[in-house]
């Protein structure tokens, strides 16, 4: 029996369910299960987020889920409805996050508090970026990658979502923007590093008997959902933490590999299948990071995929063909969904003009605090 | 004389000559631990809660490196102006971990390079009406080979 669902409805924005219903053709009164994805940040409704969006749409007695985890919340909430639809206990759910996000550094929560790790390296002066950037340095020192490789992941994504009705930032940058803007964190400058954001996203999502009753047998499918933890001994060091496992008593792992690395056994889908990712680009240098975690190369061989075009739009396997979060910003338990949507167009040939021709096979990967991140197929 | 006092109790020594960070150790699979962890064993193959205190390594090798260029967010203490530092991540050899710290004030990311020798130091992270804060910081070893 497949374990595939159907994905019916995609939409980004403030009415995002809404959008979703009505691309999906399907009255809300349908929905049978509410799984929703929200920060703390958001105050109480963050909290409760499967119950707001319901009650926003007006309470109907639909079953309900909230999902809270950090970058992965959206993926998590997705996680949810699949759960319920392969178990046989609804067969269509509306999945959906949405976040407001405070403006520049994201920082913690007040008080003294020595025991939170977000507030003790707060404390000593390490932000997010310190992180991005100290992997960047790293691979400048081990596989030989420069600014400019950083800068062209930059210029590829504003090139890629110029187009792109949806996203926030619509504007083409060059190599020199990107090195005339103001160092951040060395190597990194500002524009090498994503902004915060605010925004929802949402999908309709469906057994496949369901889709077919609608005539939609030929959907795009969720073929795997990855949100696994990091295996001991952690060795690559994470936000918050201002240390990594130690590795005396076990081999030392990578989390951001394992992610994705799930995801194909999953799907039985092998990386070389891929036709269109979209992945965290938190950091320039980061969207090259995850070409090796996802198996698009070998470790180290990166930049060379940027340089010779391979992830630009016409190349052989287009990254952040949305723009990703340099166009998007960061809207935490939105942007695992922001990315699944992007998928689900490309797989429907509905993307226009950043249409990646012929895309069968898509994956997300996405990436945040304390052990949470993902990685999802979508296939056609 | 103010008191000068750990930014967070118990954390590292205070021998400012010859400072170590403190961890824990699990006394059966020999995982180190940074903070202290006292409670469960967290390898999974490990079900440990006994932990001995352990001073860490106090030179390890250069992982790598950044700077904060802005003056970060509370609980961050800045002093005005706000002042540049550089970060560093250090992995230590014994303790097959990495720890990440500020590098010691004067010493800009130009001077770093990866897999260089650093050591463990004390400063003043902040200073309030009851004392100076101190907080551990990596440090290039002078003459050591890149
Ligand atoms: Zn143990």
């Amino acid at each position: 029996m497949s374990k595939d669902i159907a994905i019916l409805g995609v939409e980004y924005g403030v009415a995002a369910a809404r959008s979703a219903l009505a691309d999906a053709g399907i009255p809300w009164r349908d929905i049978q299960f509410v799984s929703g994805a929200a920060t703390m940040r958001c105050g109480y409704p963050g909290y409760v987020a499967g119950a707001t969006f319901a009650q926003a749409l007006g309470w109907q007695g639909a079953q309900v889920n909230t999902s809270y985890a950090a970058c992965a919340s959206g993926s998590q909430a997705l996680a949810a409805a699949r759960a319920k639809i392969l178990a046989g206990e609804c067969d269509v759910a509306l999945v959906i996050g949405a976040d407001t996000t405070p403006k520049g550094f994201l920082a913690p929560q007040r008080g003294e508090r020595p025991d939170d790790p977000d507030w003790v390296r707060f404390r000593v002066g390490i932000t997010n970026p310190t992180y991005f950037a100290l992997y960047a340095r790293r691979r400048m020192a081990l596989y030989g990658d420069t600014a400019e490789d950083f800068a062209l992941v930059k210029v590829k994504n504003s090139r890629h979502g110029f187009t792109n009705p949806n996203a926030r930032y619509r504007k083409i940058f060059t190599a020199e923007d990107v090195s005339n803007s103001a160092m951040v964190a060395d190597p990194l400058r500002l524009m090498d590093i994503c902004a915060t954001s605010d925004g929802g996203a949402a999908l309709i999502v469906s057994s496949l008997d369901y889709a077919k009753r609608l005539g939609k047998a030929d959907a795009p499918r969720i073929a795997a959902i990855s949100t696994v933890t990091p295996t001991f001994a952690s060795a690559v060091v994470e936000m918050p933490d201002l240390a990594t496992d130690s590795a005396v008593a076990a081999e030392p792992r990578r989390f951001r590999a394992a992610l994705p690395a799930k995801a194909y056994e999953e799907a039985g889908i092998d990386p070389k299948d891929v036709s269109v990712a979209e992945i965290y680009d938190l950091s320039t240098a980061l969207e090259l990071e995850w070409y090796e975690d996802l198996q698009f190369c070998a470790r180290g061989d990166a930049a060379k995929l940027v340089r010779a075009g391979v992830t630009t739009l016409g190349g052989r396997l287009p990254v952040n063909p949305s723009g990703g979060l340099a166009c998007f910003g960061e809207a935490v338990p939105a942007q695992a969904l922001a990315q699944v949507c992007e998928l689900a167009w490309q797989l429907r040939g509905q993307a226009g003009e950043r249409q990646v021709a012929g895309a069968k096979v898509g994956i997300t990967a996405n990436q945040g605090l304390f052990g949470h991140g993902s990685s999802v197929i979508v296939k056609r | 004389m103010k008191p000068r006092t750990a930014v967070f109790d118990g954390w590292f020594s205070l021998d400012e000559r010859e400072p170590h960070l403190l961890g824990t150790r699990c006394c059966k699979c020999g995982t180190y631990y940074f903070p202290k962890l006292n409670s469960f064993c967290r390898n999974p193959d490990c079900d440990s809660d006994r932990f001995e205190e352990t001073p860490l390594s106090r030179t390890g090798k250069l992982w790598s490196y950044t700077n904060a260029s802005y003056q970060p967010p509370e609980p961050f203490v800045s002093p005005d102006p706000f002042v540049p530092f550089a970060i560093a991540a250090v992995e230590l050899e014994r303790e097959r971990m990495v720890v990440l710290g500020q590098v010691t004030s004067g010493t800009g990311v130009d001077a770093l390079k990866v897999g260089m020798t650093m050591e463990l130091a004390l400063e003043t992270l902040f200073e309030d009406d009851k004392g100076e804060k101190l907080v551990w910081k990596w440090r290039p070893v002078t003459g050591a080979a890149a």
